[in-house]
């Protein structure tokens, strides 16, 4: 069961996956495939199925029907337990960071290790320390609450507790969206040094093209919950596909019509 | 107006109030299994007690000994009617005890920790926090609603209980020092009908409102959604639903501790 993938199985591969919420269909047989050691990004407006597509890979959500296999290894109807063993080769970071007010900055970089794989409190805390200063974080930051942190450093905390627990996959939600060009320049910089640094596979989902240009190898739109066009990023501006060139240039006429209303 | 609409909608309202019953019959399930497995959290128990034991004594106690106060006093002017004055530290004691000790203590809590507690699991909801645990190993029932629904259970009773002492102090501070009863013969007869099982059933009584005030500020801030206003929602519904089911429950547990035996 926990024999190593060989080298040609996809990290991730998708296949057929569907989910709605009522009458609202959110993926619509979506296929995907993410390779060891590869950063995709997947892009697409608001409400496009990007983030539901996440949970349900990370096991946050159950699928309505298809196939999620990580590492070869079929997810969808596992046991919690199974699917719990699996869930400890991802990593998250959250849209709004999602950093436990309850505890210090450094406990929550610790969190995983200390809970998850119990580590005792003091190493935890020394290797807290050092993913703060990964991501240009001091010591002095480690104590303070993330109610008394900014925006950008939030985002760098959550990144630090991300990478904390070394995992095999990590999964960027909206990285760098709320954050001044600047920083989120700064955030690219540090997950493409993180993941880089890990080996690891990357998943990240945006509509910040510059974001994507800059972390993805492969670049892959999902638009009414399928995936539309993937290609290596340097192809995104030659797709051919009007929808991805409406999105790139963020126009509002195109072949794809915003949705005004919730349904 | 068409009639079908009509019974549409009171069906519709039924078959909600059955599925909403059954989740919180399988959150309710869920969180007893997860109560007996480990790993158990007990930094976070000892915590959750502190938080619910503890910082909820000054207000419980503080209803407690007005409660005996006016119960005292109460009594004291209906009895003397038909000339049973002495009957007031019984009816003090025994009804504190039994009844108002742990009814009313549990409600002052229902009002404080139940909407703490899904204030603050609806804003880990609507936050990702508790996504957050989970994609860290951390499974979230174990981390935060059993701490906080052990915590209520064992809590409850040793508050009620100092509220029980405080109540009849209350009591025997009027009876002494405004009705002019003899301060040693109100204890006496406080203590001659007092029996053991008044005091335990009164505390059993606790822990079963302890552990349903945790467990529906749980459920209601677990599953709480859409923002600030969910989160408001989550809490209301959560003091609501505990304060009902205390009064449902107090009747049930009267009937089979009191009643029955």
């Amino acid at each position: 069961m926990n024999a190593k993938a060989p080298s040609d199985t996809p990290k991730i591969a998708v296949r057929g996956l569907k989910k709605s919420f009522g009458r609202k269909v959110v993926l619509d047989g979506l296929d995907l495939e993410i390779g060891a050691g590869e950063s995709l990004v997947v892009i697409g407006g608001s409400g496009t199925g990007k983030s539901v597509l996440a949970k349900c890979i990370i096991g946050l959500m159950q699928g309505d029907g298809g196939s999620i296999k990580i590492d070869g290894e079929e997810m969808v109807g596992r046991s919690t337990s199974e699917r719990e063993r699996v869930m400890r080769k991802f990593g998250m970071l959250f849209q709004g960071a999602a950093l436990f007010d309850s505890l210090p900055v450094w406990e929550n970089v610790a969190f995983g290790l200390i809970q998850g794989r119990n580590v005792p409190r003091d190493a935890a805390k020394q290797a807290a320390l050092k993913n703060l200063a990964q991501v240009g974080l001091g010591p002095e930051v480690g104590e303070l609450r993330p109610s008394e942190l900014s925006g950008g450093m939030q985002k760098r905390v959550a990144l630090a507790r991300a990478i904390c627990v070394e995992p095999e996959i990590i999964i960027f939600d909206e990285p760098t969206t709320g954050l001044d060009p600047i920083m989120a320049d700064v955030i690219n910089d540090l997950i493409i040094k993180c993941v880089r640094q890990l080996g690891a596979t990357a998943m990240s989902i945006t509509h910040d093209m510059v974001s994507a240009r800059k972390i993805a190898d492969r670049i892959a739109m999902i638009y009414k919950g399928k995936i539309i066009w993937s290609g290596p990023t340097a192809e995104i501006d030659h797709s051919g596909n009007a929808h991805v060139e409406q999105f790139i240039h963020g126009r509002a006429e195109g072949p794809i019509q915003m949705e005004v209303r919730a349904h | 107006m068409n009639p079908f609409h009509f019974l549409a909608s009171i069906g519709a309202v039924f078959l909600n109030g059955l599925s909403a019953a059954g989740r919180m019959a399988l959150f309710t399930l869920s969180t007893l299994s997860h109560c007996v497995r480990p790993p158990f959290y007990l930094r976070l128990l000892g915590r959750q007690m502190i938080d619910i034991g503890y910082y909820s004594l000054p207000v419980v106690g503080l209803t407690a000994l007005f409660t005996g106060m006016v119960l005292a006093l109460q009594t004291y002017t209906g009895f003397s009617s038909f000339a049973a004055e002495s009957s007031v530290p019984t009816v003090v004691v025994l009804s504190v005890t039994r009844e108002l000790g742990p009814v009313i203590g549990a409600l002052m809590v229902a009002g404080r920790i139940g909407a703490a507690i899904a204030a603050e699991l609806g804003t880990m909801r609507v936050t990702d926090q508790i996504d957050a645990l989970t994609t860290l190993s951390t499974n979230p029932f174990k981390y935060l609603v059993v701490p906080r629904v052990l915590a209520g259970t064992i809590a409850m009773p040793i508050l009620v209980f100092i509220a029980d002492i405080i109540g009849v102090f209350g009591g025997f501070l009027v009876g002494s020092y405004k009705l002019r009863f003899n301060p040693a013969a109100y204890l006496q007869h406080t203590a001659d009908f007092l029996q053991t099982n008044d005091v335990t059933a009164g505390l059993v009584k606790a822990a079963v409102f302890g552990f349903v005030i945790a467990l529906m500020g749980c459920y209601f801030g677990y599953n709480s959604k859409g923002g600030a206003q969910g989160v408001g929602a989550a809490t209301t519904y959560a003091v609501v639903s505990a304060s009902i089911l205390i009064l449902l429950l107090d009747y049930v547990l009267t009937a089979i501790l009191f009643v029955g035996r």
